[in-house]
């Protein structure tokens, strides 16, 4: 058995409201990942999701439990573990293609290379014909497929993703999928992936983790064991939907 | 119609808009002039109008209007500029450091209440009448009449003015950051002097642009109370107070047009800029 990139250990999160409020986003949660893995996290809204990619990237601070890559404990942000928000996050004053290209000029390759590597990326998600535009002049999904690029093009080997493709529409969406999976074959990434589409876990996923909610935690480790490419009209496709449905319905009742 | 012709008859249509409420206001003068017809009262527009179209004239024996709009441009920059550079980094640093803020935040807030005039006896017995010729030793020449004519307490009081519409809009603007833009770039790898040249900056620059205007608008209102104090023998502000003490209210109205179009201008020309170099915000969604 290899080493996990990334473990998390019983990791639990308190936040305190300024009311003097506890809110228990996250308890007791313990999940492995292994190089090359796609994760997929599933589970009702605000259930932690977004506040345990934040842990990982280092961006949040753990209240109890470890969360360590590579054997060492994550405590601030670096460029091996990249992320795309779940909000819009791309720089308003710089055109696409400096947004792109902004991790590499944190780490201080020259011009040419930037925008070699900016244009590369834009390609992939088909935006090459926006590189001199503004990010307002562009819709929200394509403004999401800017932020997809500009983490790719820092080139981390772990990528967390938060709803990534939940502004695009369903045939942007699956085409975004498709190429998602390919970068993920071609570059040997690891990927952490969170989405609101049970069928777009299934479509994408290894291992997809049902989070239950209130406080978050792992309620369900599913494997996705099905051929890539893989074919929605699959009646396995079918089952694993209806089953993981089943247990987010439990989910979203038990908190009303 | 011809794109250019419509587009022509639109501007042409704007400005006449604009020119209406001026134009009510100087018939309105006209009449009352004319009724009153007593120019240390109310002189008419023609008057001042005479006196505005031949601006390098010298006046009532004090230089024309020109040059003292020119030295009192001077005393405003330099109490500006002096501003801006004080405020500007404090505001960054006050606005991105929770430390920072608190330390200063409460000691800068007891002056701020305190109106720029209010400083005046003070600022006197500090500064008297030394100047920025006596700060640089400077003792003839040209460079000395300009020099001279920026005395500190003027300086100081225009400094006052300005500061605290910079400072509040740099602390804001720094503020008000939206955190993803910073998150996502530390994830970006980083280190905290992007952070703060390429994200945080770039990111206040209009708000600081912004209240960078508000303070030149100030620092010019706060002209005529620092032209008022003693040592002072020229700029505009004190050209309309001089020309009270001999009953040329023409003068004085000129005077006073000339801040306000002077003013104006110096607004108009930063929202120029402002209106070209952050378009992203206007736009932004
Ligand atoms: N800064 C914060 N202060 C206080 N509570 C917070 C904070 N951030 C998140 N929370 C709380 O933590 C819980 C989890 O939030 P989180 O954003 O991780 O949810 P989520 O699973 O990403 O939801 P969604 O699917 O809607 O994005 C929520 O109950 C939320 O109210
Ligand atoms: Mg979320």
């Amino acid at each position: 058995m290899p080493e996990p990139i990334i473990t998390i250990n019983q990791l639990s999160k308190t936040y305190h409201t300024e009311r003097g409020k506890e809110i228990k986003a996250i308890e007791n949660f313990n999940l492995q990942i292994y190089v090359n893995n796609f994760i997929c996290i599933v589970g009702p809204s605000g259930c932690g999701k977004s506040t345990l990619l934040r842990i990982i990237a280092g961006l949040d601070s753990a209240s109890s439990g470890l969360v360590s890559f590579q054997g060492q404990p994550i405590s601030k942000p670096s460029r091996d573990i990249g992320m795309v928000f779940q909000e819009y996050s791309l720089l308003p004053w710089l055109t696409v293609i400096d947004n792109v290209a902004l991790g590499l000029e944190f780490a201080k390759q020259s011009r040419s290379v930037r925008l070699d590597v900016a244009v590369s990326f834009l390609k992939m998600v088909g935006l090459e014909d926006y590189a001199r535009a503004y990010p307002y002049e562009l819709s929200g999904g394509m403004q999401q497929r800017v932020a997809i690029a500009r983490a790719l093009a820092n080139n981390p080997q772990v990528l967390l993703m938060d709803e990534p493709f939940g502004a695009l529409d369903a045939h942007t969406r699956i085409l975004m999928q498709k190429e998602l999976l390919a970068i993920w074959e071609k570059n040997m990434k690891t990927i952490v992936f969170v989405t609101h589409s049970v069928d777009e876990a299934i479509y994408l996923a290894d291992t997809i983790i049902v989070m239950s909610s209130h406080p978050g935690g792992v309620k369900e480790v599913i494997k996705v064991n099905m051929a890539r490419p893989r074919d929605r009209a699959n009646p396995i496709y079918g089952q694993l939907a209806s089953q993981i449905l089943c247990m987010l319905e439990e989910e979203v009742t038990k908190v009303k | 119609m011809n794109p250019w012709v419509r587009l022509m008859s639109k501007n042409v249509a704007n400005i006449c808009i604009m020119l209406i409420l001026p134009l009510v206001f100087i018939i309105i003068w006209f009449y009352l002039a004319k009724s009153i017809d007593n120019t240390v009262i109310l002189p008419s527009p023609a008057m001042v109008l005479q006196l505005l179209s031949h601006p390098s004239e010298n006046l009532i024996s004090m230089g024309s209007l020109t040059n003292n709009i020119f030295i009192s441009l001077l005393r405003v920059l330099a109490g500006y500029i002096l501003a801006v550079m004080l405020a500007i980094p404090l505001g960054i640093l006050m606005g991105y450091y929770a430390k920072i803020f608190q330390l200063f935040n409460t000691f800068v807030g007891l002056f701020r209440p305190i109106p720029p005039l209010a400083w005046v006896p003070l600022v006197l017995a500090w500064f008297g009448i030394s100047s920025f010729a006596t700060l640089t030793g400077v003792e003839r020449g040209i460079l000395f009449i300009y020099l001279n004519n920026i005395k500190l307490s003027m300086v100081f009081i225009i400094f006052i003015g300005a500061f605290y519409p910079v400072l509040t809009s740099a602390i804001y603007g720094v503020k008000n950051v939206k955190k993803t833009l910073i998150d996502s770039a530390r994830v970006l790898g980083a280190s905290e002097s992007d952070i703060f040249f390429k994200i945080l900056i770039p990111a206040a620059k209009p708000s600081i642009v912004n209240g960078m205007r508000i303070g030149l608008g100030v620092a010019w209102m706060c002209l005529v109370s620092a032209e008022m104090l003693p040592g002072s023998l020229s700029g505009i502000g004190y050209l309309i107070t001089h020309a009270y003490t001999i009953a040329r209210t023409d003068v004085v109205i000129a005077g006073m047009i000339s801040i306000g179009v002077v003013g104006a201008l110096m607004d108009t020309l930063f929202r120029i800029f402002e209106e070209k170099k952050f378009k992203w915000q206007r736009l932004i969604r």
